[in-house]
């Protein structure tokens, strides 16, 4: 009896190290709701998580596209303008690191959405993504309208923005990397100034290709 | 007694070339520890923790040939921002650098920092300099 008690401990010590580290899954952010439903006759609940809207806007290349284009892909979001002098240098240059590490995986992409779209045509989107060293559709430079940029921003992604003539360059936002799952819902938001969380995003995204 | 004259006269001259370099080591020492604490806050988030610039939109100070031939203008361009097209380590940058609401003393600590930073080794750029060449902005282009 002792012996079998023994070999339980065991058991359970060495199923919960594993259920530790393979399962590792990442949250879910935004609203969230119960929805019950009839399923073969059976009540059934399930939890519907914030998901992303439909968008359409123009990439840096000029061409419609948005939030078709990403069924089935991991993303990353983040909001900037292309004459920002404060904190978008140093988030671009940590989303460099992000682009580095996954270029050339399939089904990612980095979505930066301008705030200010009246200056940032696609034709200086382009200008700028060449001066980043940005080639090919992994990383979009996304122009829409600023009113659907801004909403989206506020309601969807959860990241504050708006126009403020007493900050610098004119907007004030926060710099949030915001990680999206192949259901468009939201599993992460990453302060993009911060090397660290950075580091934990790209640890994270690794989690999230696993799913 | 002759001997230990000269000895005594040799030591109190090296004494004075001692300790006049080293008050000059302390203040440099001041202006470098503090330009590091002003470049983190004003000019970090673009030109990067080591100088490295961003790309082609943001020039990376290491460039040590250029910033000793622009020494005079360097202030300057701090203080009221760069626009142009600039050439550094023969790469070609045409965007804008914004201007700074900084004082003279912290321009002169930050330039101090980033002179003797990132491989660069200009020396100490003193709060004196700075303010007689921010009297002649404009004159120097860049």
């Amino acid at each position: 009896m002792r012996k079998l008690i023994g070999l339980a401990v065991i058991i359970l010590v060495f199923s919960a190290c594993k259920t530790n580290s393979s399962k590792k899954t990442l949250p879910f952010y935004g609203q969230r709701q119960a929805v019950t439903k009839t399923v073969n006759g059976q009540t059934v609940t399930d939890t519907v998580y914030q998901t992303i809207p439909a968008f359409t806007f123009i990439n840096q290349y000029g061409d419609s596209t948005g939030s078709k284009k990403l069924d089935g892909d991991i993303y990353v979001a983040d909001f900037f303008f292309t004459s920002c002098p404060s904190i978008c240098p140093i988030m671009q240059r940590n989303m460099l690191n992000i682009y580095n590490a996954f270029k050339d995986s399939a089904n990612f992409k980095i979505i930066s959405f301008t705030i200010d779209p009246k200056h940032d045509t696609p034709a200086i989107l382009k200008k700028y993504a060449d001066k980043l060293g940005v080639t090919g559709n992994t990383w979009w430079f996304l122009n829409g309208d600023k009113d659907d940029v801004y909403q989206l921003a506020t309601k969807s992604y959860l990241v504050a923005v708006t126009q403020d003539s007493t900050a610098a360059g004119g907007y004030v936002h926060q710099g949030y990397f915001v990680l999206i799952d192949k259901q468009k819902r939201i599993r992460g938001a990453y302060d993009g100034t911060d090397m660290k969380q950075v580091n934990q995003l790209i640890a994270d995204i690794k989690v999230l290709r696993q799913e | 007694m002759k001997k230990a004259l000269s000895f005594a006269i040799c030591f109190f001259i090296s004494m004075v070339i001692y300790s006049c370099q080293n008050e000059g080591d302390i203040e440099f020492g001041r202006y470098y520890t503090d330009g590091a604490i002003v470049y983190q806050s004003h000019c970090q988030n673009c030109h990067g923790d080591k100088g490295e610039g961003l790309g082609d939109l943001i020039p990376p100070l290491t460039d040590s040939a250029y910033l000793r031939s622009k020494k005079n203008a360097l202030a300057c361009g701090v203080k009221n921002g760069i626009s142009g097209k600039i050439t550094i380590s023969g790469k070609l940058y045409d965007d804008q650098m914004p201007a700074n609401n900084i004082s003279p003393i912290e321009i002169a600590q930050a330039l101090t920092y980033i002179g003797n930073s990132f491989g660069n080794k200009l020396g100490l750029i003193n709060g004196d300099e700075v303010n007689s060449e921010l009297e002649h902005c404009g004159s120097e282009s860049h």
